[in-house]
């Protein structure tokens, strides 16, 4: 085997590592087709290789009895070596006369589909290898594929093993023809289609005498025509929200710009609950604060001028060009995992920093890539890609891949392993309304103001427990107690609100999610303000109130009113268990056991032991010992 | 954005994943030049903070420059330092060849810590460009109960998409810095003004590029006696980081061996 190679014709270029372009490039194709010895032959023609490492790969393949292998460069597992495949994608960088260059091996085993796309999911161009004997077969086409759904645009073409058909150029022709047409068919134009031999050298980077007739780039040329990843500045701004940081006094949001830019002052939207700020201060360290854009790519933490719930998972954007959210999406997918993706599936589905719970709705047009025949519409199998239709638990806000490719991509978690993933074709928008002219109007007076004169913060004490508990009577002596008192407490009560703000909801579990949303949010707003909102409603879902807590933030306190069901069933003060015993009230919390009782609340009360006054002096102390009540209190009826 | 703004973007994005998805993280610090720039980037992901502990899995024969860095590093910058370690010689595997047995200590102090703490995810300061075993790393990479790597079947990730859900009582390792290079770590060393022992400066002669124990660790000639010329001299070398590693090149798969084990 002939391994006295040119002497490398290219040194390595003395440029620093900050001033090169970077590409980053992945070399697929059908297994044996000869991507690792291209990759060997790359990095010893450009002067890339360690010293010491021809030595090794020689004394490697002695080893085992081999002529020279240039593929034992890469495949560097034992499993690889000894069964000359690689298994896993692997990064090598060396230098071209214009670029840094990041060369992403991947495996072209149909078996090791998922390491293929781990590898060329990172990369800016490709390199898509084909045996000039063999011409062009199933992985050609799979990989072929796979670039364009990953995006991948730029593909340059490496017609291998030239010197198998004695350089013939009208095979060359004939291979460029067959994958000229495929490619064209998926949207993709070759950058170069070149003929070469990788074991001999010939057209890695130099023409040789044997191809004479073949006057395009070589392979190092092809690669220095390939473009580093366009920029995602001029895009629409997408931040997708992975914490909010709570160190020390600032409230920081931390996510990375995915495109656009953001900077001090900008008004955002945060999608999907539309909710409005502007952007108070961009924060960092050891310097902060930092001013000036801060474009696509960077990791940034943002402060806002209002105190906003926001969470993992929603996308900040400017107000005029907010992404939509929605609850259906449709998606391009391909499928890694072993058990076939069918219609109906519940799944989890991550699109940026969000996660959700989904099903999969419908599938369409399932086909192997390989093949390109169309084989099910009720299911995807491994190694295939199709079209579906996915349902999400929560809504999310994303962009077809077409407007966004940052955004409009997503992948498929099942048993909480990467089991697929795709591009989003179009965006449902449901039934929400775009709120990009909601602005809330901010009161007149500070919650201070308010403080001062109340002797109290805000707060909302979240009294849950079974109906006949004790907590409506409870939550009135509470309001009596702080009123006289001086101070400014508010009762929502859940029944008096559901005949009229909520009447539009029933009792099923989504309605009554919602139900607890709003009484949340209401009362929310009123401790912003300075209130203390007591909010009594049985609340039986634990999701349901841990959401409400998130809502509430640090303003909540949750007071578990603990009574035993046997006595509040005694006291039954509406009627509610007789009807229900007597079978004329669905969906009643109490006879079915459906109450799922807190575990951290910061109160738990049993009327049956406690009076009414003992009771809510007991949420009194909780609210002076967490700081919400403060100062002397004036204890009005007590002047009276 | 320059090259280093972006792998720094990068690394801050992969620690935030890491925090917002597992549980209960530490960070394995090795007192080596990339531990120290991750521990840096760290703080730059949480404004300063570190807020999970920082590990040192000590094999007691680091250089004595090494524990001084440390002791006055973690005080400075406010880690929750703890330090944790290793089984002597004699409870290791003897069909390893010599330094390999000696660095699979490292393996089992690590599986030790692991134990006593329960952590879900061990934060390690890997480079791809180290090692070609470690070039096949995933960001997120799933261990299995005993600690080791399964080479023939890890997750797919792509688009930055983790997977971070280790089966009960296994861990995962996160690797901010996979994609980062020698030169990269210097260069950002030198732009953000990271301290370094200075065992990576020459000294009559001599300097060490990669910092393991004591007795398996040599220095490379070289006359580098700052950033600026460790830099330059990178861009001339051909020789690889690790030669001064002795357990690099015992055997063929000694390296393999031990990470598919465990070892970082």
């Amino acid at each position: 085997m002939n391994i006295a190679v040119t002497k490398a014709s290219l040194a390595p270029a003395p440029n620093g590592v900050t001033t090169r372009p970077q590409v980053r490039i992945v070399i697929v194709g059908h297994v044996d087709h000869g991507k690792s010895t291209l990759v060997g032959r790359l990095l010893h023609e450009t002067g890339s290789l360690p010293d010491g490492k021809l030595e090794m790969l020689q004394a490697v393949s002695a080893r085992r009895g081999m002529p020279f292998e240039w593929s034992f460069l890469l495949d560097a597992l034992q499993t690889e070596r000894d069964q000359g495949i690689t298994i896993d994608t692997t990064q090598i960088r060396f230098r071209t006369p214009s670029r840094d260059v990041v060369l992403i091996d991947a495996p072209g085993h149909a078996e090791f589909l998922r390491n293929m796309i781990t590898g060329a999911s990172q990369a800016d161009g490709a390199i898509l290898i084909i045996d000039a004997l063999e011409g062009v077969r199933d992985q050609t086409r799979r990989h072929g594929y796979l670039l364009h759904l990953l995006g991948v645009k730029q593909v340059a073409v490496v017609v291998n093993k030239m010197d198998r058909v004695d350089y013939s150029a009208a095979r060359f022709k004939e291979i460029s023809n067959e994958i000229s047409a495929h490619l064209t068919s998926l949207g993709v134009t070759p950058t170069a289609i070149v003929p070469i031999s990788a074991r001999d050298g010939d057209g890695v980077t130099e023409r040789t005498a044997n191809i004479n007739w073949y006057d395009g780039p070589t392979v190092v040329e092809a690669i220095d025509g390939l473009t580093p990843a366009r920029a995602l500045d001029e895009l629409a701004l997408r931040l997708p929200v992975q914490a909010i940081y709570k160190f020390d006094d600032r409230r920081i949001v931390a996510g990375r710009v995915e495109s656009g830019d953001i900077g001090t002052g900008d008004e955002i939207v945060i999608m999907p609950t539309g909710k409005v700020a502007k952007v108070k201060s961009v924060e960092s360290w050891p310097q902060t604060p930092v001013f000036g854009r801060q474009g696509a790519g960077r990791s940034v933490g943002i402060t806002l001028d209002r105190e906003l719930f926001l969470e993992r998972g929603d996308v900040i954007a400017h107000v005029k060009a907010a992404p939509r959210d929605t609850r259906r999406l449709r998606a391009r997918i391909f499928w890694l995992h072993d058990a076939p993706l069918k219609a109906g599936a519940s799944v989890l589905v991550r699109l940026g920093t969000m996660e959700t719970r989904a099903s999969i709705v419908a599938i369409d047009k399932a086909v192997d890539p390989g093949e390109l025949a169309s084989i099910e519409t009720s299911s995807i199998g491994r190694n295939h890609v199709g079209e579906i239709d996915i349902s999400l638990a929560n809504p999310v806000a994303a962009d077809p891949y077409t407007d966004n490719p940052r955004t409009g991509r997503l992948v498929i978690e099942v048993n909480g392993r990467i089991a697929g993933g795709g591009l989003v074709l179009s965006v449902d928008s449901g039934q929400r309304a775009i709120p990009v002219d909601i602005v809330p109007v901010e009161s007149a007076l500070r919650p201070e103001e308010r403080s001062a004169r109340y002797g109290h913060g805000g707060a909302v004490v979240w009294l849950t427990g079974l109906p006949g508990s004790g907590k409506s009577t409870l939550a009135r002596a509470l309001e009596r107690k702080l009123f006289s008192r001086g101070g400014s407490p508010l009762l929502l009560d859940g029944d008096t609100l559901r005949a009229g703000l909520n009447g539009d909801l029933g009792f099923s579990p989504k309605d009554r999610a919602e139900n607890i949303r709003r009484l949340a949010e209401m009362a929310t707003h009123l401790a912003r303000n300075g209130h203390i909102a007591i909010v009594a409603a049985v609340s039986p879902a634990s999701d349901d109130r841990a959401q409400a807590r998130r809502i509430a933030d640090n303003l909540f306190r949750e007071v578990y009113v603990a009574t035993p069901a046997a006595v509040c069933e005694s006291r039954d003060p509406k009627g509610h268990y007789a009807k229900a015993r007597a079978g004329n009230l669905p969906s009643f919390t109490g006879i079915a056991n459906d109450y799922q009782p807190p575990a951290n609340a910061e109160l738990t009360i049993d009327t049956s032991t406690r009076s009414v006054t003992e009771a809510a002096d007991e949420i009194e102390r909780l609210l002076a010992g967490t700081g919400v009540l403060f100062g002397e209190l004036n204890d009005l009826a007590a002047n009276i | 954005m320059d090259h280093l703004d972006e792998l720094e973007a990068q690394s801050i994005y992969i620690f935030r994943e890491a925090f917002a998805r597992l549980k209960k993280l530490a960070l394995l610090w090795s007192l080596g030049k990339d531990s120290n720039v991750m521990i840096w980037l760290a703080r730059k992901a949480f404004f300063g903070k570190v807020p999970f502990p920082a590990l040192h899995v000590d094999t007691q024969k680091k250089f004595p420059e090494m524990y001084a860095f440390r002791d006055q590093y973690a005080k400075e910058w406010g880690l929750d330092l703890k330090v944790d370690f290793c089984p002597p010689i004699e409870e290791i595997d003897p069909t390893l060849p010599p330094a390999a047995r000696s660095a699979a200590r490292k393996t089992e102090g690590l599986k030790l810590a692991l134990a006593k703490y329960g952590f879900d995810g061990l934060i390690a300061g890997i480079r791809r460009d180290e090692e070609a075993t470690r070039a096949k790393e995933r960001v997120f990479s799933p261990r299995g109960l005993e600690g080791g790597w399964d080479v023939r079947d890890q997750p797919p990730e792509f688009w930055d998409h983790f997977n971070a859900s280790p089966p009960q009582g296994a861990h995962l390792r996160i690797h901010p810095i996979l994609h980062w290079t020698e030169e990269d770590i210097w260069a950002y060393t030198q732009r953000e003004n990271i301290p370094i022992i200075p065992l990576y400066l020459s000294n009559n002669g001599k300097r060490y590029r990669s910092l393991g124990d004591q007795d398996i660790t040599n220095p490379v000639v070289s006359n580098a006696s700052n950033i600026d010329e460790i830099l330059t001299e990178l861009k001339g070398t051909k020789v690889p980081e690790r030669a001064g590693r002795a357990l690099d090149h015992e055997t063929e798969d000694a390296f393999e061996r031990l990470r598919v084990a465990g070892y970082l």
